[in-house]
């Protein structure tokens, strides 16, 4: 029997995901990998909002998905050209192999802000000023928490949106992620050195998802981690090293400064380089903050303006990772769907 | 209003219905980046003058945007429009504009 | 008396002009102040007036300034002004050879043809002929060449001219028609008489073959003494005014009267001195970045004039002078702006709270400024040399400190600024320091013009260059290839274009690009532009960064805290300011000298 072919590009968990949905649907899927290892970003996260469950965990269930339903997996590839010539998709990578498919998926995620381009925050010019990245690392290695004079922090601020919901860095939107990551952070912080005060200057806390609100107020009755409602304006570095923030107390209505041992930025999600460079090749629609973007915000969702091609993840807006799964799905089940001829367009009665 | 037999104390509930909101009507037409603050408080936390001074811009508006405007005129001559504010205004508020703004209302109606 | 009726709407029109030039002039020049009328005074029996007269010949008549900036442009204002000039120098002296009297009527020498229609009698009369026909045609090549212009501004290399006000078009019809009509006139009459030149006699002998001349002679001149007296009424209330005021203007400002940050009746002068050439709207990036279409020097000036400015037209510039660089009448532009920025602010400043507090002192001061607070790298940079140098320096703003003053300026709150710069000399001459160093464009620029300190004021780059040729700091030459974007408030503000390219090739290869030095672009968030909206600034901005990183750098290098943070912003290139790549050259020769060492 003659398969239809797909080509996932990513592999991330939103890849990952609807390459092993379609693989197991019965189509000849392949899945082109930048790195070495499959897993993208969620491979240097240690423990997941809000269950607090190992992210290697989901790595392993995602690995499984795409063995068990036989995915065609390219790593280390370096994608040069994307298009599709009347129905077929062609990929050609660096080594010179070409690939063609029926349809295609693409699913290459974010970047992290580069907390450089908050210059008043003092990221790559203070030694203790860190992102949650970062930080996520750290514990990932399984290493302490130190200073860069080895000492173990007393205090550690955590700035929520950094790169996110700011005009002055062109990031208008919510990376949504950050504000429960800032709470997660902040647990295994004080868990790790209890005797440590952790304080989060957040905007707003958007605690939308299951459980998060929970998660916030475990934060605050078990471990006492401080919010202070104000956005940091700068920090400035101490003779020890240390770091004073400034920030206006919004709610007691001053402006407060503060020294901290260790500043934790909180970066947000940027749309990646590679969804730029692909996106662009394959001639699909941008959105004004430079993610992609569907055909409809609510009911074509996944499907970019290519017939045949379509998105998942975080490519196409900032998502937590139960989203991702959604969406991976959701993509999959689409691309089925068009390999089925199944005609989604015709149901649109809206101009 | 419920009267509850005492008198001695002002009330200290904004009386929305009644409060001046000339200054918010005048200054949300002229410089219309007023309306799109979020309280942030950056303008706050990297003032000059509020390093020294009253001088709180992000409460101010929101006071502003109350009617409660006593105080206002006091609070906005320690401003040195040096727009530091501006520049760290992760909304794009033209704090410059709306302070100047601000004094204008002031002028106009004699507050 | 040579008399004919016909000469009435003429010397109307000049008795109206010279009665309003001479109530308006004298009405402003009673309102200046004391000290103004003082140096009048003492400007009128001095050298300084043969200054004047020569400034007033390159300019008012040669239009010396306009040629530099556009040739064609430059030889229509010439040929009008200077070729009108001589016209009638060359008419009177006609008038007076041929009448052999040294009085004669006011009219004559303008209307000399229809009077003397015998004029071979006396000696000279055909070259006076030829004199005054070239000097004609002269006159009505620069008439075509306005004419031309008024339609297809292209040719003049000029993207937009001006638009024009109900008393402009008056005038510039009757101008328009002034020349053809004695072409006109003078030709008939020749055609008659035979008594005009090579242009005018050749002309006339053309028409006097197929036109009844008899009858068209007299209306013509009839008709060319009209459109001159239309011409003389409607100028004081047309941009024609700065032909005369143009000239008073010169002796003015030779004689040392300067403008203000206050509008004063000297200012009176500036804006009436403003041809409107139009000359400032091609170099206004509002107009060709952010599509801003009023509010460029000649149409604010015109507002003034006009008494109609609105308070946005005063408040959206940025003040970048990028006009007044090049306004051929130096017109003081952002004075004038800032001034009648005064007439709309409302602000009333107590500083009182600021109180100096001194608990030491050194030779130097360094001033960060309030916006490299927000670009802590500078801040860095520039401790790091001043220890790498061994300065004994007071950092005086490090807490966050207070501002210069400048942006209240700017915003017309002028005695608002006042009252804190006062505070501000007050504290700094109680510091007792020889040099005072800042990181930031705009406070140097107050520091210099407002402060009367007298004390030395530097730009950081300029005291880096000190200290680097001085030998106190080793700069290391990397080989980055980067571009300079001149802060307007450094070079066109300040004047200061050198330095920082000295300094620049020392550490880096730099690289010049189209708009540079006086032409720079303005980053688009000048404090002055106060009610430019964020799309406007997002405009000038990415129209400067395309200029920037046109020949793809390795880095864009600039010299003023706000224009940094500006372009960094949308930038894809790093955008860094020249102390820091300074501080890392320093760093790097570190490095690589301890690596020797240790091996």
């Amino acid at each position: 029997m003659n398969r239809k072919r797909v080509i996932v590009i990513g592999g991330g968990i939103a890849g990952m995901e609807s390459a092993a949905n379609l693989a197991s649907m019965g189509y000849d899927v392949t899945l082109f990998e930048k790195s070495q290892e499959l897993g993208g970003h969620l491979l240097g996260w240690e423990k997941l909002f809000p269950t607090m469950r190992m992210g290697k965990d989901v790595v392993k269930f995602l690995d499984k998905g795409v063995h068990l339903a036989k995915v065609n997996i390219v790593k280390n590839s370096n994608i040069t050209n994307a298009s599709k010539n009347g129905n077929l998709f062609t990929v050609s990578c660096g080594d010179g192999a070409k690939y063609e498919s029926e349809a295609l998926v693409l699913a290459t995620g974010y970047d992290i802000f580069d907390a450089k381009r908050k210059e008043e925050y003092g990221y790559g010019i203070y030694d203790n000023v860190i992102t949650s990245a970062e930080l996520e690392e750290i514990f990932l290695s399984g290493k302490p928490l130190l200073t860069t004079k080895g000492e173990i922090p007393k205090r550690v601020g955590i700035v929520h949106c950094v790169g996110s919901r700011d005009e002055k860095v062109g990031n208008v939107y919510c990376s949504k992620v950050c504000c429960v990551t800032a709470v997660k952070q902040s647990i295994e912080i004080k868990e790790k050195i209890p005797d440590s005060n952790v304080f989060c200057f957040y905007m707003d806390l958007r605690m939308f998802g299951m459980h998060f609100e929970t998660l916030y107020k475990q934060a605050q009755e078990k471990h006492a981690v401080n919010f202070i409602r104000g956005r940091l304006s700068e920090a400035c570095e101490n003779m020890d090293g240390s770091l004073l923030v400034k920030v206006e107390d919004t709610l007691a209505g001053k402006p407060l400064r503060m020294s901290v041992d260790i500043l934790v930025l909180m970066v947000g999600m940027v749309p990646s380089e590679g969804t730029k460079k692909i996106g662009t090749m394959l001639g699909m629609n941008f959105g004004a903050n430079g993610f992609l973007k569907s055909q409809d915000q609510h009911t074509m969702t996944s499907i970019s303006n290519i017939p045949g091609a379509f998105f998942a993840g975080c490519c196409g807006s900032p998502r937590t990772i139960n989203n991702v799964f959604a969406d991976a799905r959701s993509a999959a089940m689409m691309t089925a769907s068009y390999l089925e001829a199944y005609d989604i367009e015709e149901r649109i009665t809206y101009i | 209003m419920k009267n509850f037999g005492f008198s001695l104390s002002k009330d200290r509930q904004i009386d929305f219905d009644k409060s001046d909101k000339r200054i918010m009507d005048f200054v949300k037409i002229e410089e219309p980046t007023f309306n799109i603050c979020i309280a942030c408080g950056t303008c706050t936390a990297t003032c000059s003058a509020g390093n020294f001074t009253e001088m709180n811009l992000r409460k101010m508006i929101t006071l502003i945007k109350r009617g409660e405007i006593t105080g206002v005129r006091a609070e906005l001559s320690k401003c040195m429009l040096c727009g530091k504010c501006s520049l760290a205004c992760p909304r794009g508020v033209n704090t410059r504009n709306v302070i100047f703004k601000i004094n204008q209302a002031l002028e106009k109606y004699s507050l | 008396m040579k008399y004919d009726p016909f000469v009435i709407p003429f010397c109307l029109g000049a008795i109206i002009l010279a009665f309003v030039l001479i109530y308006k002039y004298f009405s402003w020049i009673f309102a200046l102040n004391k000290t103004d009328k003082h140096k009048i005074l003492k400007g009128i029996f001095s050298v300084r007036i043969f200054k004047a007269i020569k400034e007033v010949f390159l300019e008012s008549l040669l239009h010396r300034k306009v040629f530099r900036v556009n040739p064609m442009l430059g030889y229509m204002h010439m040929s009008l002004a200077f070729g009108w000039l001589l016209l009638i120098l060359g008419g009177t002296i006609e008038s007076k050879v041929h009448s052999l009297k040294m009085f004669n009527t006011p009219y004559e020498p303008i209307f000399f043809k229809f009077f003397n229609h015998d004029i071979s009698m006396f000696s000279g009369a055909e070259e006076f002929k030829f004199v005054m026909d070239l000097l004609l045609l002269f006159v009505l090549s620069g008439v075509s060449l306005a004419f031309i212009k008024r339609f297809y501004s292209k040719l003049f290399g000029m993207k937009k001219t001006t638009k024009l006000k109900i008393g402009d078009w008056m005038a510039l019809t009757a101008l328009w028609f002034i020349f053809p009509l004695r072409f006109f006139a003078e030709s008939f009459t020749s055609g008659i008489y035979h008594n005009g030149g090579f242009l005018t006699g050749t002309a006339g002998n053309f028409f006097a073959s197929f036109l009844p001349l008899e009858n068209l002679t007299y209306i013509a001149w009839w008709a060319y003494s009209i459109a001159l007296g239309a011409f003389f009424i409607a100028l004081p209330f047309s941009r024609y005014m700065h032909i005369f005021t143009e000239v008073v203007l010169i002796f003015l400002r030779n004689f040392g009267i300067k403008s203000t940050k206050e509008y004063n009746s000297f200012s009176e002068f500036e804006i009436h001195s403003c041809s409107r050439c139009g000359i400032c709207l091609d170099k206004c990036q509002l107009l060709t970045a952010a599509r801003i279409k009023d509010t460029q020097a000649v149409y604010f000036l015109q507002s003034i004039r006009y008494n109609n400015l609105k308070e946005g037209k005063a408040f959206d510039c940025m003040l970048c002078g990028k006009c007044q660089e090049f306004c051929p009448v130096a017109i003081d532009l952002n004075n004038i702006r800032i001034s009648k920025r005064m007439e709309f602010a409302s602000g009333n400043n107590n500083f009182d709270y600021l109180i100096p507090k001194i608990e030491k002192t050194a030779p130097i001061i360094y001033f960060a400024g309030c916006m490299t607070h927000l670009t802590p790298t500078i801040k860095i940079a520039m401790e790091s040399i001043f220890k790498e140098s061994k300065t004994d320096y007071l950092f005086l703003d490090k807490d966050g400190g207070i501002c210069c003053g400048r942006p209240l300026m700017l915003a017309g709150e002028i005695l608002n600024a006042q009252k804190l710069i006062e505070k501000n000399v007050k504290l700094i001459k109680e510091l007792g320091a020889k040099t005072l160093v800042t990181s930031c464009p705009i406070c140097l620029k107050v520091f210099k013009e407002d402060y009367e300190l007298d004390i030395e004021i530097v730009h950081h780059t300029q005291f880096i260059l000190k200290l680097a040729e001085a030998g106190k700091i080793k700069l290391n030459k990397s080989d980055l290839n980067v571009v300079y974007h001149d802060p307007c408030e450094l070079g066109r503000g300040s004047g200061i274009y050198d330095e920082p390219r000295t300094l620049i090739n020392k550490v880096g290869n730099l690289k010049s690009i189209s708009q540079e030095k006086e032409l720079s672009l303005c980053c688009g968030s000048s404090l002055a532009g106060i009610q430019l909206n964020s799309v406007q600034k997002e405009l000038v901005r990415i129209d400067t960064l395309k200029a920037l990183e046109k020949n793809n750098p390795d880095c864009i290098l600039t010299a003023c805290p706000l224009c940094k943070k500006t372009l960094a912003k949308d930038s894809s290139i790093d955008v860094k300011d020249i102390s820091e790549l300074v501080w890392n050259g320093i760093t790097e020769s570190k490095i690589v000298e301890l690596t020797q060492n240790s091996n």
